[in-house]
């Protein structure tokens, strides 16, 4: 049994079911990220960790304790939210406090406390201070310092960096995953930022309409999404429509081009339409040793980006994006010129819906 | 250029309107004594043991009000925002019902209900009846107070701060001391100072119920006397601006009301 157990847990608002049958196990000290779009249901998931929900039905257990019967306060379950949350009316110290006082811990230990949360999180001469002195990152830093203070048993962060500009974005979140490891706290992280989850999670929960469509850890999502959705989300991807000439063999035809898969497409027959996909950067106009597959088709679209230069390839009745880097040396190719995009058979993705 | 002038003029033409009857009245109220401005009539009125008397009971009427409407409000107006959005037209409805319901049907409605023979013999102590009358300052001022925690819980995101605080451990009631109050204390003190000023000047309630309270004691005076009732009014406008001015003072020094503007920017 995992530290945080979560069995097919649902949620219904009304007639809306926005969680379905979601089941997950989290290791203690893991940084599970929930990504998904806006309505998927991850939000939600949170909240019915944190209590703020209540499931329709499903458990939740933390070290085998089912908690869905206790309330959200005595959950000891730490909290960060969007719009940091901090008490307008206490001081940076007092917030960090806030729990402890609650809690009943002495004047001496806590002050102690505080001052450790404020070193952690690199603000240890702020804590006189009111939340609005503080830039919108030290203000996220200090509800961090506050649900962690409680010492919980689970970190929940409810799209913590969504509400700061990018420099500080990409800052704090290697912050956010060096206290998680330092401290070792069980993490539910929820984001709609594949970015984000890609780079903090030991492992992602990619969400859509309510269900968990792949777990796994950022190379197994990024790499082999089980699905078309999660290939989509995560990541650009070129889906392109071919067609199974020999299932047994792996043979697909896209455009005038046949194509060699590395497994068999089992359960497909002959002519049955079959959604492939290519990362843009997998692909390159010139061959290499690696590389033992290729499509042929034609440029019609090129923007120059500095360090990339994103060319579209008509390939049939699809178009195809590559990611091409630019050397100085090379010249780079125009608008209607013929090409063949060269890519490892094994890159090919076969996307089920 | 024109309408600058009929705005000014229009100004000008409202500040006589109210200005004049006041300088006048506090004119007259200083004429006690013939042919020289004193304040005989002001010490007159101050000296009045009767005036304490009735002041000192209004003044803790009016404390008492403020802490029942406290009690009553904050949390109600609090839980509505939070849990219950759906009846908030219904909550604001009942609570502008008193600026519709005259003071009177209010307290002839209490005196049926409460009377000596009914079930809940209120009006039959003095203790009893000084109860039924705080509750019904308290429904007087009830549009204001209710107005201004109201608009003071608007500037908050008190469900996030809840569930903030929740996740911290803490109750109903620690939530509600430590978090919500403190945040919506200028717009909880703009309404104490709203119910003291209508407290202290009330008459109907007070007459009828036969509490003595200080504005039977103005209408006595005013029936009464010549000098002494453009004085007590003098006072009684004083208390109602210093109020008003309290409220001001409040707002501009809270250290809260500053911590949520910078909130909201």
């Amino acid at each position: 049994m995992a530290y945080l157990d979560i069995t097919h847990l649902e949620k219904s608002f009304g007639p809306n079911r926005v969680v379905k049958d979601f089941n997950l196990g989290i290791e203690k000290g893991e940084f599970i990220s929930l990504l998904g779009p806006s309505g998927c249901g991850k939000t939600t998931v949170l909240r019915m960790v944190a209590g703020f929900e209540t499931p329709s039905s499903g458990n939740i257990l933390i070290e085998g304790q089912d908690i869905l019967g206790i309330p959200p306060a005595r959950r000891k379950i730490g909290m960060v939210f969007q719009s940091y949350a901090l008490f307008p009316n206490l001081t940076v110290a007092q917030n960090v406090a806030f729990g402890l006082k609650v809690a009943g811990v002495g004047r001496e230990q806590s002050d102690a406390r505080v001052a450790e949360m404020l070193g952690i999180i690199g603000l240890p001469d702020l804590g006189q201070r009111y939340p609005f002195q503080l830039s919108g990152g030290q203000q996220q830093r200090v509800a961090l310092a506050r649900a962690l203070a409680i010492q919980p048993r689970v970190l929940l962060l409810d799209e913590p960096l969504s509400a700061l500009d990018a420099k500080i974005r990409v800052s704090l979140r290697n912050e956010i995953r060096e206290i998680q490891q330092r401290l070792g706290i069980t993490t539910i992280f929820v984001t709609h930022d594949q970015e984000e989850a890609l780079s903090m999670s030991d492992r992602i929960v990619v969400m859509h309409e309510g269900i968990a469509e792949q777990v796994g850890s950022p190379f197994e999502i990024y790499n082999q999404p089980s699905t078309r959705f999660v290939a989509n989300f995560v990541g650009t991807l070129n889906v392109f429509e071919g067609v199974v000439v020999d299932a047994n063999k792996g043979t697909v035809r896209v455009g005038e081009s046949d194509l060699q898969l590395k497994h068999n497409l089992a359960g497909m027959s002959a002519a049955s339409p079959v959604s492939l996909a290519l990362r843009p950067e997998v692909l390159s106009l010139t061959p290499e040793s690696r590389k033992d597959a290729d499509i042929s088709g034609k440029i019609v679209d090129l923007n120059f980006l500095g360090s990339v230069i994103w060319i579209k390839v008509e390939i049939g009745k699809s178009t195809i994006l590559i990611d091409m880097f630019n050397s100085p040396n090379t010249k780079p190719p125009a608008i209607g010129d013929k090409v063949k995009l060269h890519f490892a058979s094994s890159d090919i993705l076969v996307l089920n819906d | 250029m024109m309408t600058r002038i009929a705005a000014w003029g229009a100004i000008i033409l409202g500040v006589l309107y109210f200005l004049l009857p006041l300088v006048g009245m506090t004119e007259f109220s200083l004429k006690m004594r013939r042919g020289v401005y004193s304040f005989d009539a002001y010490a007159k009125v101050l000296g009045d043991p009767q005036f304490q008397q009735t002041f000192g009971y209004s003044v803790l009427m009016a404390l008492a009000t403020i802490v029942f409407g406290v009690l009553l409000v904050v949390p109600t107006a609090y839980w509505v925002r939070l849990k219950l959005p759906a009846a908030r037209p219904f909550i604001e409805f009942i609570t502008l019902l008193p600026l519709v319901i005259p003071a009177i049907v209010i307290v002839f409605g209490y005196i049926r209900l409460y009377n000596t023979s009914s079930w809940l013999p209120m009006t039959g102590s003095i203790t009893g009846t000084n109860i039924l009358l705080m509750m019904g300052y308290a429904t007087l001022a009830l549009p204001y107070m209710y107005r201004s925690v109201d608009t003071g819980l608007r500037t908050l995101d008190i469900a996030t701060l809840t569930e903030a605080a929740q996740s911290l451990g803490a109750g109903w009631i620690t939530i509600l001391a430590r978090i919500i109050m403190p945040n919506v204390l200028v717009a909880v003190l703009s309404g104490a100072f709203l119910t003291f000023a209508i407290v202290i000047g009330e008459f109907t309630m007070a007459a009828l119920l036969d509490r003595p309270a200080f504005g039977p004691y103005m209408q006595i005076l005013g029936a009464n006397r010549a000098y002494e009732p453009p004085a007590l009014a003098v006072i009684a406008f004083a208390i109602t601006w210093a109020c008003m001015g309290l409220i001001q003072l409040v707002t501009r020094l809270s250290k809260h009301s500053r911590a949520l503007q910078g909130m909201e920017h």
